[in-house]
């Protein structure tokens, strides 16, 4: 009886083809829509949470003036001093690295090629605090830091815009007024989560910037790595207590510095991350329920065509509750179809979006179910009314309608 | 509900298969008020072949609704086979039209689009017959009526005699008690309709079917064993009750 149920449901949704296939068209829209907004939204979530940590694990970054966000203004405020790196440095313990770090937007020049690039004065522990390699070269050597030497590591932005094909290592490109020797290309590490380009960045000592291109003792960050196992929170306190000495803050007063917590900026990009794709899912699941509609529609619609039939099959000798089985079941069957195809539809979909936005393809098999049981609750819920109204037709009005 | 098969000639013992009691049947209210039937009192034995003549209003069909449990009378009593139809629920009534009683309509009324195996089977399906012996029954009704060969043809490649005889396969399948044939030649020429009639008359005398038949012609009538006149709700004593119908 199940199979024949089921065997008449799949026949009378196939002498409609199109007609079947309106239908569903929103239950497929809807399925689709739920999964691929899901997909991407972790894909995403999945991409921030990696790049931060691309950004060095338990990195703190310490700046001059209150933050505002990510990138927020951090003018006038005092900036910091050598001194206050070197203080950070050996008055708090469990720290991996203490990178000091001063940075000004210059135009590099090699040749014809010329890009207008960030140039950064630094020294080894920004490597070891960013975790970041350099496969081609080498780090600074402490002579060329002690003294300045014009000598620069260039990332892998810089050295496409300048190079391109050529290998740097042991060329000179002219910054500002300095020639400077290229010791080494950092490894790629792409965007940002705030989207800038990390790889656009040339590298030189801390004291050749200072004297050559800012022409002040000036430090604008300061880059913290806490050793593994140790809380990023008590690194952040004590480093909070140390600089409100030295920068004699009274107890009363605002902090005009920030300890930035990479792992707190990545909690926050994760959860407005998915906060947007719950609110995307949630407004690609309206258009479930207009599926629904559409079904309910399309199912009264039957019931009329189908009057007679009806009548035949009560007169027979068909129960109310098996006119309404089969009706519920064409409903169900109907919108399992539109989740079926509206989940195809969204794996395509989603593979070919994530690959466009660069976000990792991860596709979660318990939304494909939660989605596909829902197109058949749709089918439940929208298909009982039709389904009831076939049921209690009266037998002998059925027979005669025309 | 016992499912036992029915359809054997009465023993004598038992109760009549058709037993109307002063049957009232009123629609509508007030102004619109119709007295479809008035006190009508009917009895058909197991085997008998009636037909019912009357013009239109007599209440003819509204008596074939009742005796075919698709409706209620408003007063009075419709006994099957003893047992009180109007004390039946809807889905009991459907149990026992599934089990005891076939139908044959003017309009054929088959299921459009569908092969006349699967028409035929319809019943059977309701009755859950298994799948092999469901096609073995469908196919033997089918080839009672003169249709082998024509087991894949949908309605619409029939013609109106060989459809009625698609449909008389339908109500034969299940070897009813009662088949109801509501004007069964009325869509069809005088050599179909004899054809049908004879179809009928075969599964009256050989399978012991009971059979109530509404016609409007009379040579059509003449098939039947006996013949009940309608007029304004009520029918002309033809006799055949007054045994019975003193009887409480």
């Amino acid at each position: 009886m199940y199979r024949e149920t089921l065997v008449i449901a799949l026949r009378e949704i196939r002498r409609n083809v199109m007609r079947s296939f309106l239908t569903i068209l929103g239950i497929i829209i809807g399925v689709s829509a739920v999964i691929t907004m899901v997909t991407i939204g972790s894909g995403t979530t999945a991409k921030v949470t990696a790049d931060i940590s691309k950004l060095g694990s338990n990195l703190l970054t310490i700046r001059p003036g209150q933050m505002r966000g990510p990138g927020g203004a951090s003018a006038g405020a005092e900036p910091f001093k050598y001194e206050d790196v070197k203080a950070i440095a050996s008055e708090i313990s469990m720290l991996e690295a203490v990178a000091p770090s001063s940075s000004a937007t210059a135009v590099a020049v090699y040749g014809n090629e010329n890009w207008s690039t960030t140039v950064m004065g630094t020294n080894n522990e920004y490597f070891k605090a960013r975790d970041w390699n350099i496969p081609n070269g080498r780090q600074f050597a402490d002579g060329e830091l002690r003294s300045g030497k014009a000598v620069c590591i260039v990332g892998e932005t810089v050295r496409r815009e300048l190079f391109g094909g050529q290998d740097p290592v042991g060329s000179t490109i002219r910054i500002q007024k300095i020639s400077c020797q290229v010791i080494g290309v950092l490894e790629a590490k792409g965007h940002s989560s705030f989207g800038s380009d990390q790889d656009d960045v040339v590298l030189m000592p801390l004291q050749t910037f200072q004297r050559r291109i800012a022409g002040s003792q000036d430090i604008n960050r300061i880059y913290v790595s806490v050793e593994e196992d140790i809380s990023t929170e008590t690194a952040e306190r004590d480093i909070t207590l140390l600089l409100r000495e030295r920068r004699r803050i009274s107890p009363n007063e605002e902090e005009n510095f920030s300890v930035m917590d990479m792992k707190d900026v990545a909690a926050t990009l994760t959860g407005v991350t998915q906060v947007l794709t719950a609110l995307l899912s949630a407004i690609a699941a309206v258009s479930l329920l207009v599926g629904g509609i559409g079904i309910m529609n399309i199912m009264l619609v039957s019931v009329t065509e189908r009057t007679r039939e009806i009548g035949i099959r009560l007169a027979i000798g068909a129960l109310e509750q098996e006119v309404l089985t089969q009706f519920l079941v064409e409903a169900v069957v109907l919108s399992s179809f539109g989740g079926i195809f509206g989940i195809i539809l969204a794996v395509i979909a989603s593979f070919g979006l994530t690959r466009v936005l660069g976000v990792p393809y991860i596709m979660d098999p318990g939304i494909i179910l939660i989605a596909f049981l829902f197109s058949a609750a749709v089918g439940v819920i929208f298909g009982y009314l039709p389904a009831r109204k076939a049921a209690r037709l009266n037998p002998i009005d059925a027979l005669r309608y025309e | 509900m016992n499912t036992d098969t029915p359809g054997q000639a009465g023993k004598g013992k038992r109760p009549p298969l058709i037993e109307l009691r002063g049957v009232t049947k009123v629609y509508g209210t007030g102004q619109a008020t119709v007295h479809a039937l008035r006190g009508l009192d009917l009895f058909v034995e197991d085997g008998d072949f009636v037909a019912a003549m009357g013009p239109s209003g007599s209440g003819k069909s509204t008596c074939m609704n009742i005796v075919g449990c698709l409706d209620t009378p408003t007063e009075g009593g419709y006994l099957f086979r003893g047992v009180e139809v109007g004390r039946l629920s809807r889905d009991e009534q459907a149990r026992l039209r599934r089990h005891y009683i076939g139908f044959v309509f003017q309009g054929f009324n088959l299921l459009g689009r569908t092969t006349a195996l699967e028409n035929v089977e319809l019943p059977l399906l309701y009755r859950r017959t298994p799948v092999a012996e469901r096609h073995n029954l469908a196919r033997e009704a089918l080839e009672a009526v003169g249709l082998t060969g024509f087991e894949k043809h949908t309605p619409a490649e029939l013609s109106g005699g060989q459809q009625q005889r698609v449909a008389i396969a339908r109500a034969i399948v299940t070897k009813p008690a009662l088949i109801l044939a509501d004007e069964p030649t009325g869509n069809l020429d005088s050599a179909l309709s004899r054809e049908i009639m004879d179809l009928l008359t075969t599964f009256n005398r050989n399978l012991g079917i009971t059979i109530v038949m509404v016609t409007h012609e009379a040579d059509m009538a003449a098939y039947a064993r006996r013949i009940v006149r309608f007029t304004d709700g009520l029918v002309e004593p033809d006799g055949k009750d007054g045994r019975k119908g003193g009887e409480p």
